[in-house]
C-alpha cells in the first residue's frame, strides 16, 4: 500500500512535464547479471542435452554400423561371439513399464479420489504426508523388499494359482508359463507399480485439489453422485495434469534401475513371451554389464542407452500431442 | 635429460635434507578387480605400518583396470583374467600372479547336507545349458548313490555383472563340456544359455540361490567359505571328488607349469588333490617405464607382501602362491621391466 505513493506522484509529474515517468535503473549491472545468469542456465541445460545425446551417439558409433537398425529387433545377446541385439531388454522395458501403469493408475486414482473427495478432514494430512514418504525411500530399499519378501509371496499366492488355473487357456497360458519363483518381468511390474503411485496419486490429488468448488457444488446441487462429479466435472477439468502426472509416472518406470536389478532376474534370453520369466531391462543391463564392458560390447550397451533416451522421447512427444489434441477438441466445444 | 652426475648428487642431497619426510613416502596407485580388493588393501595397510610407503588401489573391475593401465593413470593394473602373451606384447605389458582363488559351486537342495552332493564338469554343464533340468536325472543320481535327489527342476543361477568369477567357471565349462564350449563358449560375460536367472555380485548370485529352492549358482571360494554356504564335490582331471578346502587349490597352482608364461588359467589341473575351478589374480604393469622410480615402489611393494603377506592372505581365504612361483615372478620381473635406458628396475 505503500508503494501506490510514490508512484501516484510520480504519475503526476509526468502529467505536469507531459511525458512518461522513465524506467528507474537503479543496478543496471544487477539486471545484466542476472540475464545473463538466467540465459546461460537455460543454455547449459540445452547443451548439456545435447552434450549427452552427442556422446551416446558417438559412444554407440560402432555397434550401430555392425548391426545397423536390425539391433532393434534381433534379442540374441551374445558378448562371447561379440553379437548383439537389443530386443530382449527393449522388451523387457517395456513391458515392466506397462505392468506398473496397468497397476498404479486406477490405485492412484483411487488414492487421490478419496483424498479430496470423500476423506474426513483429519485423514486427508496423515495420508497425504504418508503417500509422499513412499516417493521418498530409495529404490534399492524397494528392490531388497522386493527380492526377500514380496518375491515370495508373489510366487505362492499369484504365480501358482495363476498357472494351475490358467495353464492350459492358449495365450494366458503361455502369458503364465515359466518357472513361479517370484523372480521376473511380474514382479518388477509390480515393485514399478508401488514405486511410481506416489508420484502419480499426489499429482492427481493436487490437481483434483484445484477444481473450482463452486462447479462441484453446482453439480452435486443438480443430485450428482460422487462418482458423476469425478467423471464428469474434475476429471475434464484436470485432464492435462492427469496425464501429466502419469507421463511423470511412465517416465520414472522407464528409467528406474536398482529396484528392477533385484527383481528381474537379469536374464537376457527371449524365448517366449512369459511373465513369469527372469528378463532384463535396458537400465539393469547398463548397471550389470557397464563396468567390465568394453569394445563393442560397451558400444551396444551405448547404443541400448540411446534407444532408452528416444523411447522416453517418443513418450513424452505422445503425451504432448494427446494435450494439444484434447485442448483443440475443447476449443472446438464452447 | 642428461644431467651431471655432482650436480644430481648435490640436488638429491640438498632434497633429501630438505624433503626428508616427503622422500621417505612412496606413493604408487594401482586400479582393477575387484576380487583380490581386500587382500590388497590389507597388504598396503601393514606395508604402510612397516615402511610408511602407501599404495592406493581402486577397486573399479577388471576391465577398468585394464584400460587404465594402458592409458598409463595409474602405476599397476589388475585383473582376473590373465591376458593372453600376444596382447601383452601389443600393448607393452607383464602380468604376475598374486594370490589364488577358486570358484565353488553352491546349491539349495532340500535333504542334501554341505558337500554330500557329487557332480562332474560335464553334467555341471548340462545343467547349466539347461539339458539336464531335474535333481533326480540319472546323470546325477548316477553320481549319488544313496543320497536322495527330489523331483524337482533345477533353477541356475549366474552372475549378471562381467566378472573374473564367470570367467574362470565358463572356461572350466569350455574345457571339460564340448557342447558349452561350441554354443556358449568362455568369458567374464556370455549368451547364459537356460532360463536361469542372474544376480549381481557374489551377493547377488548367493542371495538367489538361498531365495528359490532347487537352485545352484557359483560364487568364490572365500565367498562361500565365509557364508558357509552349501557346495558340492566337483570330479577333477585325475578322477576323484575333492572339496573346495585351502589345500586343493594349491594342489591345482602346484600343478600348473609356470616357467613359460604366467598366462595360467588353473582349470581342470592335473593332480588328485587339485579343485577343478581354481584361477589366480594378477597384476599388469608396463615392460618400459619411462618412471622407473614408481615401478619399483610397486615392485618393493609385492616382494614385501610374497615375503610377509601370506598370512594375512590366508585369514581372507585366499590362497598364497607356491613358492617356486614366487621365485619365477621375481625372476620375470628382473627380466622384462626395464626403465627407458634398457635397465632392469630394481625390485628391493
Amino acid at each position: 500500500m505503500a508503494a501506490t505513493l510514490p508512484a501516484e506522484s510520480a504519475l503526476s509529474n509526468a502529467k505536469d512535464s507531459g511525458r512518461p515517468p522513465e524506467r528507474r535503473h537503479n543496478t543496471p549491472w544487477g539486471d545484466a547479471l542476472f540475464s545473463v545468469l538466467a540465459h546461460s542456465a537455460a543454455w547449459l541445460t540445452l547443451a548439456i542435452l545435447a552434450g549427452i545425446i552427442g556422446s551416446l551417439i558417438v559412444g554407440a558409433m560402432p555397434a550401430m554400423r555392425e548391426f545397423g537398425i536390425s539391433f532393434l529387433w534381433h534379442s540374441e545377446w551374445d558378448p562371447v561371439q561379440d553379437h548383439y541385439g537389443g530386443l530382449a531388454m527393449i522388451y523387457g522395458t517395456l513391458a515392466t513399464s506397462i505392468i506398473a501403469l496397468l497397476i498404479a493408475v486406477p490405485v492412484s486414482f483411487g488414492i487421490a479420489l478419496f483424498l479430496t473427495e470423500m476423506s474426513p478432514g483429519w485423514l486427508k494430512r496423515p495420508l497425504g504426508v504418508a503417500i509422499e514418504l513412499l516417493a521418498g525411500v530409495p529404490s534399492i530399499v524397494y528392490g531388497m523388499w522386493g527380492l526377500t519378501v514380496f518375491g515370495p509371496i508373489l510366487a505362492t499366492y499369484v504365480e501358482v494359482p495363476l498357472q494351475s488355473a490358467f495353464g492350459n487357456v492358449p495365450v494366458l497360458g503361455t502369458l503364465f508359463s515359466g518357472p513361479p519363483v517370484g523372480i521376473g518381468i511380474l514382479c518388477a511390474g509390480i515393485i514399478l507399480a508401488i514405486m511410481v503411485i506416489p508420484f502419480i496419486a499426489s499429482v492427481m490429488r493436487d490437481v483434483f485439489e484445484v477444481t473450482p468448488p463452486m462447479l462441484k457444488e453446482s453439480a452435486y446441487g443438480l443430485g450428482s453422485t460422487t462418482w458423476e462429479v469425478v467423471y464428469n466435472v474434475v476429471l475434464p477439468f484436470t485432464k492435462t495434469g492427469v496425464i501429466g502426472g502419469i507421463m511423470l509416472g511412465l517416465g520414472r518406470a522407464l528409467g528406474e534401475t536398482m529396484a528392477v536389478t533385484f527383481v528381474i532376474g537379469n536374464q537376457s534370453q527371449l524365448s517366449q513371451l512369459t511373465l513369469f520369466n527372469a528378463a532384463n531391462t535396458i537400465t539393469s543391463v547398463l548397471a550389470n554389464e557397464f563396468a567390465e564392458a568394453e569394445g563393442l560390447h560397451r558400444s551396444a550397451l551405448l547404443y541400448l542407452a540411446l534407444v532408452l533416451f528416444v523411447i522416453t522421447f517418443i513418450v513424452l512427444s505422445l503425451a504432448k500431442m494427446l494435450l494439444m489434441r484434447l485442448q483443440r477438441n475443447e476449443g472446438a466445444r464452447t | 635429460m642428461s644431467f651431471q652426475p655432482i650436480r644430481l648428487a648435490s640436488v638429491a642431497a640438498a632434497m633429501s635434507v630438505l624433503a626428508f619426510s616427503a622422500h621417505a613416502a612412496d606413493e604408487v596407485t594401482g586400479a582393477g578387480a575387484s576380487f583380490p580388493a581386500p587382500i590388497y588393501s590389507k597388504w598396503a595397510e601393514a606395508y604402510n605400518k612397516a615402511t610408511g610407503n602407501k599404495i592406493n588401489y581402486q577397486s573399479v573391475g577388471s576391465g577398468a583396470g585394464i584400460k587404465q593401465i594402458n592409458a598409463k593413470t595409474v602405476d599397476f593394473g589388475a585383473s582376473d583374467m590373465p591376458l593372453k602373451d600376444d596382447d601383452l606384447k601389443t600393448a607393452g605389458l607383464m602380468q604376475f600372479p598374486t594370490v589364488i582363488g577358486g570358484v565353488v559351486p553352491v546349491i539349495n537342495v532340500t535333504g542334501v547336507k554341505p558337500g554330500q552332493l557329487k557332480l562332474t564338469g560335464a553334467v555341471l554343464g548340462d545343467i547349466y545349458l539347461g539339458k539336464v533340468t531335474k535333481w533326480n536325472d540319472p546323470s546325477i543320481t548316477a553320481l549319488n548313490p544313496g543320497v536322495t535327489l527330489p523331483d524337482t527342476t533345477i533353477s541356475t543361477v549366474h552372475r549378471a555383472d562381467g566378472s573374473g568369477t564367470s570367467f574362470i567357471f565358463t572356461n572350466y565349462l569350455s574345457k571339460v563340456n564340448a557342447e558349452w564350449k561350441s554354443k556358449v563358449g568362455e568369458g567374464t560375460a556370455v549368451n547364459w544359455p537356460s532360463n536361469g536367472v542372474g544376480g549381481k555380485g557374489n551377493e547377488g548370485v548367493s542371495q538367489y540361490v538361498q531365495r528359490l529352492p532347487n537352485s545352484i549358482g557359483y560364487v568364490e571360494y572365500a565367498y562361500a567359505k565365509q557364508n558357509k554356504m552349501d557346495f558340492v564335490q566337483l570330479k577333477n582331471q585325475a578322477g576323484s571328488f575333492v572339496e573346495p578346502v585351502e589345500g586343493a587349490f594349491k594342489a591345482a597352482a602346484a600343478g600348473a607349469d609356470w616357467s613359460k608364461s604366467f598366462y595360467q588359467v588353473l582349470t581342470d589341473e592335473p593332480g588328485k588333490d587339485s579343485w577343478p575351478i581354481t584361477g589366480a589374480t594378477f597384476i599388469l604393469m608396463h615392460t618400459a617405464q619411462d618412471k622407473p622410480a614408481q615401478a619399483t615402489a610397486v615392485l618393493k611393494f609385492f616382494d614385501w607382501s610374497y615375503a610377509n603377506g601370506d598370512k594375512a592372505a590366508a585369514e581372507l581365504d585366499y590362497v598364497p602362491l607356491p613358492d617356486t612361483l614366487k621365485a619365477a615372478i621375481h625372476k620375470a620381473w628382473d627380466s622384462s621391466i626395464k626403465d627407458t635406458a634398457g635397465k632392469a628396475v630394481a625390485s628391493k
